[in-house]
């Protein structure tokens, strides 16, 4: 350490604190705090990392690297897909960005922490009305993985090894479901869609639907962005062989689209990044998982606040971590979950998006949404040599357009070039046997970018 | 005394401030196309259509009047010092704020052509191999989105490869009893048996005692070094040659790598699988519970197996790898927690080669420095009062008082300071376990110790009644745990 620089990450790196340090601890050199490493594990080399980097130099050369990127407003982007494009408003950053709720951490100890608890019980209330669901965690990793962990839980409730899963969910859903599944001894089976529709097939449900079944999990608009009309049919379906009914949803969806609460999910899972949480190439994303019957709150993953007073104030409301038997760090192998750190910061991100949004704000958003994606739709139909929608069910934002004679991997990489991000070719995972590509429309497209899209649509093909 | 006072407001629920005819944002809508479509909502099918949306009515500065209230009834880094125990609070610069606000990050999708998102995946590349280097690993995938899931990540891959190798009777992990509560969580989430291996006196796990409990059962071993007592295990190495003779693979829970850059790496000890918590180690801002990210390196042999996506370079240029031939297959729906690799990065080229080096021997020594400080006889520490710290220090509080460690964690609450992890490792009575970090100025930690020592005169007196200047007092946990207070009633 002899002879180092102040850096400003290192405030006693300086040699006149370094020594003064030492002196208490009672070493000669910072090398004999660590000689209790074994010399042939001691690494004597130079760690092949570019040295330090002042601020000013590595803010330009990583903003320089990273404006390679294409991404709006200059791109346009219309994928969905698990991942939506939604206008953040200013004041959700404003509120993420408060460095008291950013640089905390879990809050183990609620006396100081209240404030994030707080946020954090108010977005479970949020998620269990918008879901209508009766008790929501405070978050998982993002809608796969808690997808994976709804499965999971839904083979310990059941005692089952089975569960169905529609071919029409996300394909990267369905292997992450596998990866969290398979360890547990739980097999995965497809249900078939209907190829007009896009709704999946209760006949095919009602075929593989036994004793055996642990849960079915479909979502709802489901990845071809349909809505499943048939939902209630299939929860009954499912809980009269005794199973549960896993439904995964776009949150931004249930503006217009009945709760699954209402029509029989036992356990809702989804993926809250459309609500005020930027896209980030992939993360990080806010996991959505709730349950319907508040008995299943004591086998839920993930950390569960809950509202109590003060000990010595009855009357003084008061949030604290609640159901903590249930976590890895009490009840290590029989707990429900390994999960430890989550997405808390996402969560609260949501409970700002909804809290300004609101009942109205939020029912006006579904509205421009549903109303952007169908005149889109409508709009892709008129270029000659496609098929918009490729499904005749309703949809929400999210809708198929296939192609008559082009590839749609060729037609995903024209238009990017052009500047639109658009069509994320379906045909190899989810097997609709047409060239065909996923669009996503929301409130953040106008009519112009509609026209710029069929544009390129056109040009692509 | 302590003069700390956290500010306190009554702050009432959302729904109870909410009034119909209040909005806090506008929504866009385009008035060409919102003139087309006079009833929306008929799009839906009459089935499936939401009757009512129970959202509270408020105005935009009442909602930032709400959060930032809240806000101010929450303790921070950047408030004061916050020594929890394994989970490195260390501070988390600012540039790296700013540098992932931009629109070239947030606004990118993760579905988007490679070709169009060389910029991040340039930095991804590149931070693979950053973190390569620091743990003698010779690939990792960045996919898994905090610690927890790369150690599922890396059981997993354990599995596998015993899978692979026809060995699927090895169904056995062994887990340090002073391990993370995560270590036989994910063990078992992997449909692994947990087999406890016991510590010492001198709290470090004897290459003996791991030979005896080996067998043609066993998969591996789930390894922290140092451990969560805070000591280097001096027979890691023997231990690593124990569970490999007897067939198992070695994982390293790296949640102590603050302790270790640039100092001794996993890889060289004989780890097989490895994983690391950027948000600890690499500074990216713990959100208030999360996001994370835990990345998990392997050696040449298992690369294959690594969960998928890894990032690879080509002539085209980089690119997202998901044909591994043995992948454990994908863990998480999109690429990674990327807005916090991205993170990582930027803090790991701030101090660089030698900086890093700097940051475990400078945290290393703060940990020692704050634990000498503290009343020995107050504090004695769990195990080998002769041994070096390394990260952090695990000491008892001395009391005949049951629960004399919570009551001092709520006492050094009432001088603005957070406590240490408390009543962890579980195999330590009346735990305290501090992790200073080399984020803390020496006159910090003296306060600290300062703090800590006269903490411990009041709790010897019998004083439980802590703490007093937060914003509410001690806070019934007990009456909380009923499943019925999770959420508002409307």
């Amino acid at each position: 350490m002899k002879g180092k620089h102040a850096h400003p990450l290192l405030p006693n790196s300086d040699e006149s604190f370094v020594s003064a340090m030492l002196k208490k601890v009672g070493a000669a050199s910072v090398d004999e705090l660590f000689s209790d490493v074994p010399p042939g594990l001691r690494f004597r080399g130079k760690l092949r990392i570019p040295e330090a980097s002042p601020e000013y130099f590595l803010r330009r050369e990583l903003l320089t690297k990273l404006s390679a990127n294409r991404t709006p407003p200059a791109t346009l982007c219309f994928l969905g897909g698990g991942v939506w494009p939604h206008y953040i408003p200013a004041a959700v950053d404003s509120i993420t960005s408060r460095q008291e709720f950013y640089t905390s951490y879990t809050p183990y100890q609620p006396e100081i922490s209240q404030g994030m608890l707080q946020a954090l019980f108010e977005f479970q209330s949020l998620m269990c009305d918008l879901l209508g669901m009766q008790a929501c965690n405070s978050s998982l990793y993002d809608w796969a993985s808690a997808a994976g962990e709804a499965v999971r839980m839904a083979g310990r409730v059941t005692g089952r090894k089975k569960a169905l899963v529609g071919a029409n969910v996300g394909p990267g859903r369905r292997k992450v479901i596998e990866t969290y599944a398979e360890p547990m001894g739980i097999k995965t089976e497809t249900i078939g869609y209907d190829t007009t529709e896009g709704t999946l097939d209760p006949a095919d449900l009602r075929r593989k639907l036994t004793d055996e079944v642990a849960c079915v999990y479909f979502e709802n608009p489901n990845y071809f962005g349909v809505v499943e009309e048939g939902a209630e049919e299939l929860t009954k379906a499912v809980h009269s062989r005794g199973g549960l009914a896993v439904v995964g949803v776009d949150p931004i969806s249930l503006s217009l689209v009945r709760e699954p609460g209402a029509y029989g999910s036992d356990i809702v899972v989804g993926e809250g990044q459309p609500l005020g949480i930027p896209m980030n190439y992939g993360g990080p994303h806010l996991g959505l998982f709730g349950v319907n019957d508040i008995k299943l709150a004591r086998s839920m993953p993930g950390r569960l606040i809950g509202l109590t007073t003060a000990a010595a104030d009855p009357a003084q409301k008061a949030f604290a971590m609640v159901l903590q038997s249930r976590e890895q760090h009490i009840r290590r192998e029989a707990a429900t979950s390994n999960v430890c750190t989550n997405q808390s910061l996402m969560a609260l991100a949501a409970a700002s998006y909804l809290s300004l949004l609101g009942k109205n704000g939020f029912r006006t958003l579904g509205e421009t949404v549903i109303s952007n994606a169908h005149f889109a739709a409508e709009r892709l139909a008129k270029v000659k040599g496609v098929k918009s929608p490729h499904f005749e069910g309703h949809f929400f934002k999210e809708f198929v357009v296939s192609y008559a004679r082009a590839r749609s991997r060729s037609v995903f990489k024209r238009m990017a070039k052009a500047g639109v991000l658009a069509g994320y070719p379906l045909e190899r995972e989810s097997g609709i046997g047409a060239e065909a590509g996923l669009y996503c429309v929301t409130e953040v497209h106008t009519k112009d970018d509609i026209e710029r899209l069929a544009g390129a649509l056109e040009a692509a093909l | 005394m302590p003069g700390f006072r956290q500010a306190r407001w009554n702050e009432p629920l959302l729904n109870e401030m909410s009034r119909p005819g209040r909005v806090g944002t506008s929504v866009a809508a385009d008035p060409y196309i919102k003139g087309k479509f006079r009833n929306p909502a008929s799009l839906v099918p009459p089935a499936m259509r939401r009757k009512d949306i129970p959202l509270p009515e408020l105005s935009e500065l009442q909602v930032l009047r709400h959060f930032n209230r809240l806000s101010q009834m929450n303790y921070s880094v950047e408030l004061g010092m916050y020594p929890l125990g394994s989970c490195t609070m260390k501070y988390n610069p600012k540039v790296s704020e700013a540098i992932a606000a931009t629109d070239y990050m947030r606004q990118a999708h993760p579905l988007q052509p490679e070709e169009t998102v060389q910029g991040i995946l340039s930095v991804f590349y590149e931070l693979q191999q950053f973190l390569c280097e620091v743990t003698g690993m010779s690939s990792f995938s960045l996919s898994t989105a905090a610690g927890a899931q790369g150690e599922f990540a890396g059981v997993l891959i354990m599995r596998k490869f015993h899978g692979v190798h026809g060995a699927r009777q090895r169904d056995e992990i062994l887990v340090p009893d002073s391990a993370h509560g995560t270590n036989p969580a994910s063990a078992a989430m992997a449909g692994f048996k947990v087999v406890k291996v016991p510590s010492d006196s001198s709290g470090q796990v004897r290459a003996s005692a791991v030979e005896e409990l080996t067998s043609d059962r066993t998969a591996g071993m789930m390894f922290t070094v140092p451990n969560t007592l805070g000591l280097f295990e001096s027979e890691v190495a023997e231990v690593c040659r124990a569970v490999h003779d007897a067939g198992g693979l070695m994982y390293y829970d790296g949640a102590n790598m603050n302790a270790m850059l640039g100092r001794a790496r996993p890889g060289d000890m004989g780890f097989d699988v490895v994983h690391l918590n950027l948000h600890k180690t690499f500074a990216t801002p713990h959100g208030g519970g999360g996001p994370g990210a835990g990345p998990v390196g392997v050696t040449k042999s298992l690369s294959e197996y690594l969960p998928v996506p890894v990032v690879s370079r080509g002539k085209q240029g980089y690119s997202l790898d998901y044909g591994l031939k043995r992948s454990i297959g994908p863990l998480k729906g999109f690429v990674g927690n990327s807005a916090v690799l991205l993170r990582a990065y930027a803090y790991i080229r701030l101090l660089g080669g030698s900086g890093l080096t700097d940051v475990s021997s400078l945290a290393v020594l703060a940990a020692n420095y704050l634990w000498k400080s503290l009343d020995q006889d107050a504090f004695p520490a769990s195990h080998g009062r002769e041994l070096r710290r390394k990260h952090e220090a695990v000491v008892s509080v001395k009391s005949e008082l049951p629960g004399s460690a919570m009551t001092v964690a709520k006492a050094i609450l009432d001088y603005g300071m957070h406590s240490p992890t408390v009543y962890f490792p579980l195999i330590v009575r009346e735990a305290l376990m501090i992790e200073p970090t080399e984020s803390e100025p020496l006159e910090m930690l003296d306060e600290y110790a300062a703090a800590l020592n006269s903490v411990y005169k009041s709790v010897t007196e019998g004083k439980t009644e802590f703490p007093n200047n937060t914003s509410v007092g001690r806070v019934d946990e007990v009456k909380a745990s009923h499943p019925m207070t999770l959420k508002v009633r409307w």
